[in-house]
């Protein structure tokens, strides 16, 4: 998967989570899911989970708590997905 | 028996929604609450017509369902290096309760939460409260977190 094709079902996966969502149309690499997204914190746990199902992949708490930014999510998922192959 | 994990729980007196936790398990918890008649809220909640506020409710079933069975989950993650108790404070991170029926001073209520997950310190439950007569109160989803206090992030 490209990071374009994460990006794009990653969006789908934020939806829920977040009212703004003129600002997830526009997401990239540097939107904070916290700051930009106003996703409550405790709800990053549910974004998480909901990837995890999303990829077939498992997200440890490590990698976790790298996920801050659309970025650093697409890195996480990205590199789980490596791992499977 | 199960209610040694009331000694952890950091509401005092008037705030405390907890009198007996009847079966504890790591994915379910039940406990009781008698609604005290000389509660403070009831004297304005209605002036004269007292009536449990939706808010205590939500309390009741965050304090049994959530905060109890948290507490124990912590307790069992033996590799967890809590401190001191005085440092573990339950956060409550969202809510989505319906109510179905009232619930008067000196009413003894039941509460029934059952876990969804338990992940990265979040724990997310479907929380129920019935009434002695065993008919439905209120229900809804209940998530928090309880840990060394840390709201760096709010």
């Amino acid at each position: 998967m490209t990071r374009q094709e994460i990006l794009d079902e990653l969006k789908k996966v934020i939806a829920p989570y977040t009212t703004n969502k003129e600002m997830l149309a526009g997401i990239d690499d540097h939107t904070d899911l916290i700051k930009d997204l106003k996703i409550n914190s405790a709800n990053l746990v549910d974004v998480i989970i909901d990837a995890e199902a999303k990829y077939d992949i498992e997200i440890d708490y490590d990698s976790a708590d790298k996920m801050v930014n659309v970025g650093t999510c697409i890195d996480v998922i990205s590199e789980k997905l490596n791992q499977k192959v | 028996m199960n209610n040694h994990i009331l000694n952890h729980l950091p509401y005092k007196s008037s705030f405390r929604f907890v009198d007996n936790i009847s079966m504890l398990s790591e994915n379910e918890v039940r406990g009781e609450y008698t609604l005290k008649q000389d509660s403070f809220f009831y004297e304005d909640h209605f002036a004269g017509n007292p009536v449990t506020p939706g808010v205590i409710i939500t309390e009741i079933m965050a304090q049994i369902g959530l905060v109890v069975l948290g507490i124990f989950l912590i307790l069992k993650e033996a590799e967890l290096n809590f401190v001191e108790d005085d440092s573990l404070f339950p956060l409550l991170t969202s809510t989505d309760v319906s109510f179905y029926k009232m619930v008067l001073p000196g009413q003894k209520v039941t509460v029934i939460s059952k876990k969804q997950y338990f992940r990265f310190g979040k724990l997310k439950c479907y929380v129920e409260m019935l009434d002695s007569d065993n008919e439905l109160v209120a229900k809804g989803m209940f998530s928090g977190i309880i840990k060394n206090i840390n709201i760096k992030n709010g």
